[in-house]
């Protein structure tokens, strides 16, 4: 019985680090061919000017999105319903095609209620990535606010940290905006003894913290230091006392468990970016979906290939060598917007 | 013939009653000092116990345990405890498994320590969870990938192995004291009466225990080893630098055998200077046990080398920042301190006969136990104020890790659990095994049953 464990252990692990590639290759396929499709069909039915609605399958846009710059960010919510009105939207391969209103519906923000069991999930047809331009970062510290006040955390936890790297004597200081790298490898859920934190379907790596036993293994275990516990009674206990756990916002936080980014999971089932995502004033953070092979900038909005950005600024994940597989990607600080001076260095 | 038959088997049932004298001689009562022993013990443990009290209500952070250094003491003394434990298999396993009978009156000595230093573990590892109210999910959401899982597997088998060693050697002793303690309290009485389960030592009833014995020895080495080797995976299984290691499985082990074989010198030199017991636990016995310390220390300080020296030589960044803050930096102190007068000295002095002698072997012992101490803490510490990324906009106290006065109430608590354990022990069963000792002076098992 063991072996048969150990053997499922194993194909899971083995699974864990091939299928993602292999599902991002199979669905970028499909999404080709979905897309052509679709193009194809609209074509149709506007020269036949019949004007039958064609509603969006939201499951299906999981899959390959037309509307790629409507998912993420809010602005499909604004459409009214007047028809003849065209929207010019923005695709994964980056052209701009122009829609009929009436082909698009609404996102309906509810899309069904987080409960817990459902939040260990994953939201489905999705592998989430976060770009991190650090030319860009100008150490505004706006992403590590809002993540720090809707955390509820205490000044002295991060789930989001913004260093001054320095590689080396010589090497120029640059900022660094240091996330939980939600890992395809990840050695805090390994290492975790009751399965209080996890990978979802998604990429995003959580923790129930109504199952946490505190041991703080996975702190131990965690090469980036991107987990906080709770040593004292969470910041403003008595204000959330009340409060229903949200597994993907980790809020209420508990005593003695540990917190850690979430990628902002409860966010994203609402479609929205995450809050460090859209807190940034300077235009650092991409977010996206890697099967779809965009992502969104938090500040402009823009959407670009994932691929392109990645290929154009020779992006590359953090230690690589430690074989995590980070879902998080930086830009090399070429150009920077701001140097580090002596004043942004708190040690 | 006959009449000379019964002469000595006269002379054998007196050598028997001064045997049974001389051993049962702790359970008669308390000294003075023994009161005031156990007075001191126990309120430690009750220091101890307030404090943990009070952290279950302020939280973990009365500990100076924080985001970056988030293991501390506790999980060092927890490694300690296991650690000591191990000796326990070391003495009545592995010795006697190889046929070497020297150490037959000291195995209950280290069998003691084993159980005493479990029980502290396990409590150790319960103090340092921030949920206690949660161990349950262990049992109930239990993961078999995680290491720590397979600890509380391999340290709770250890554990009941470790108890039918102590107790089974037991049984014919506690059927002596059934018959011979009558002037006891009555509660004390019924104790030996359930725990002797019917022993008449019969010849039948002495080969089933044997067997039993036999079994266990063999079924505890592989255990034994493993529960330090998995401990040292709690470490070993992560990617930081300094715990980053495939030697720490047998660095471990070696470094318990070391420790252990310390602590049962330190407690039989006490038991014998206590209760007069120099005719059963010779200056032989200690001679032995240096050798076996010499032994023990010479693997370990070959591990030590081999864990230090090579990623020094190396100095691959992160390892390297690590080797200098233990070699020159913020470490170098206790470090040297482990490594000199814990391991490296007593190596030197114990290979002359003279260090050998029991008081000096003593006062060795000692430092080994507290070098070995501060070993495991500067394996669990040092290493998570490394981490691969800086460690920035976090309070100053953040850089470095100096146990609170919690932390270390706690822990001594823990250590006087350990000593109260084997006190307790004393007090009531005989720490020097009655019939091994006897069949080994040639008196027959019908004389002990008469």
């Amino acid at each position: 019985m063991l072996a048969a464990y150990l053997i499922k252990v194993t194909l899971h692990r083995i699974a864990l680090s091939t299928i993602p590639e292999l599902q991002h290759k199979i669905l970028r396929l499909l999404n080709l061919i979905y897309h052509r499709q679709i193009i194809k069909k609209m074509e149709e039915k506007e020269k036949d000017k019949s004007r039958r609605k064609f509603l969006l399958d939201f499951s299906a846009l999981g899959l390959g999105s037309l509307v790629a710059s409507s998912l993420l960010t809010e602005s499909c919510n604004k459409i009214g319903p007047g028809p003849g009105k065209k929207i010019t939207l923005l695709n994964s391969k980056n052209e701009l095609v122009e829609v009929d209103s009436l082909y698009i519906s609404t996102l309906n923000k509810n899309l069904s209620p987080t409960h817990n069991s459902e939040g260990r999930k994953g939201l489905p047809g999705k592998k989430f990535v976060l770009v991190v331009d650090l030319a860009k970062c100008k150490n505004a510290r706006k992403c590590m606010d809002k993540c720090a006040s809707v955390h509820q955390l205490r000044p002295d936890q991060f789930h989001l940290n913004v260093l001054v790297m320095k590689d080396s004597e010589e090497a120029a200081p640059y900022f660094f905006p240091k996330h939980c790298q939600h890992c395809d490898n990840p050695p805090c859920v390994k290492v975790c003894p009751v399965d209080a934190t996890f990978k979802r379907s998604d990429g995003i790596v959580l923790i129930d913290n109504e199952r946490c036993i505190g041991c703080r293994f996975c702190i131990a275990a965690c090469p980036y230091s991107a987990r906080s516990f709770n040593w004292f009674e969470p910041k403003d206990a008595e204000k959330y006392k009340d409060v229903p756990y949200n597994i993907e916002l980790n809020v209420p936080q508990k005593k003695g468990t540990v917190t850690k980014c979430s990628f902002s999971a409860d966010c994203l089932r609402e479609g929205k970016l995450p809050y460090c995502v859209s807190a940034c004033p300077n235009e650092v953070y991409y977010f996206g979906n890697v099967y779809e092979d965009t992502v969104t900038n938090g500040t402009t909005g823009e959407t670009v290939s994932f691929s392109d950005l990645i290929a154009k600024n020779a992006g590359y994940r953090l230690m690589e060598e430690l074989g995590t597989a980070p879902s998080i990607y930086y830009l090399p600080p070429k150009d920077r917007a701001k140097m580090p001076e002596k004043d942004d260095l708190n040690i | 013939m006959a009449d000379l038959y019964r002469k000595e088997e006269q002379v054998k049932k007196e050598l028997l009653r001064e045997l049974y004298t001389d051993l049962t001689r702790p359970l008669a009562g308390y000294s003075r000092s023994g009161k005031i022993w156990i007075g001191f013990l126990l309120l430690l443990i009750a220091v101890g116990t307030i404090m943990y009290v009070r952290q279950l209500k302020i939280g973990l952070g009365v500990t100076d345990m924080r985001d970056i250094a988030s293991w501390g003491l506790y999980i060092s003394d927890f490694v300690f405890f296991v650690a000591v434990s191990l000796v326990g298999s070391l003495i009545s396993a592995i010795l006697k498994l190889s046929n070497i009978n020297w150490a037959t009156p000291l195995t209950r000595i280290a069998e003691i320590i084993a159980v005493a230093a479990l029980f502290s573990a396990l409590a150790i590892i319960v103090v340092d969870m921030g949920r206690p109210d949660r161990l349950l999910n262990i049992f109930v959401y239990g993961r078999l990938q995680s290491p720590i899982v397979w600890d509380i597997i391999v340290v709770n088998s250890y554990l009941v192995i470790s108890l039918l060693l102590l107790y089974l050697p037991l049984i014919p002793d506690i059927a002596l004291l059934r018959k011979n303690m009558g002037h006891k309290p009555r509660w004390q009485q019924r104790m030996y009466k359930i725990l002797s389960v019917g022993w008449q030592g019969t010849e039948e009833q002495f080969k089933i225990l044997n067997l039993s014995i036999t079994s266990l020895m063999i079924l505890i080495v592989p255990v034994a080893l493993s529960i330090h080797t998995v401990t040292s995976w709690l470490f070993a299984s992560t990617l930081r630098p300094g715990w980053d290691s495939t030697l720490f499985g047998p660095y471990f082990v070696a470094g318990a055998f070391m420790v252990g074989a310390a602590a049962v010198v330190i407690v039989m030199y006490i038991v014998r200077g206590q209760y007069k017991y120099q005719e059963y636990i010779t200056n032989y016995h200690f001679d032995m046990m240096g050798k076996l310390l010499v032994l023990t220390s010479l693997i370990y300080l070959y591990f030590n080398i081999n864990e230090y020296l090579v990623p020094a030589y190396k100095m691959k960044s992160a390892e390297g920042e690590h080797i200098l803050g233990l070699f020159v930096g913020d470490y170098s102190l206790m470090f040297w301190f482990v490594q000199l007068c814990g391991m490296l000295v007593p190596i030197l002095l114990m290979i002359f006969k003279p260090f050998r002698k029991p008081k000096p072997l003593m006062i060795i012992a000692v430092f080994i136990v507290i070098g070995a101490f501060f070993k495991r803490y500067l394996i669990v510490v040092p290493t998570q104020l490394h981490p691969f990324l800086p460690i920035q906009n976090y309070p100053a106290s953040y850089h470095h890790y100096s146990p609170t006065f919690s932390e270390c109430s706690i822990t001594l608590g823990g250590i006087a659990f350990v000593a109260l354990v084997i006190t307790l022990f004393i007090k009531f069963f005989p720490i020097i095994p009655i019939w091994e000792t006897a069949h080994e002076k040639g008196i027959s098992n019908e004389t002990i049953n008469n």
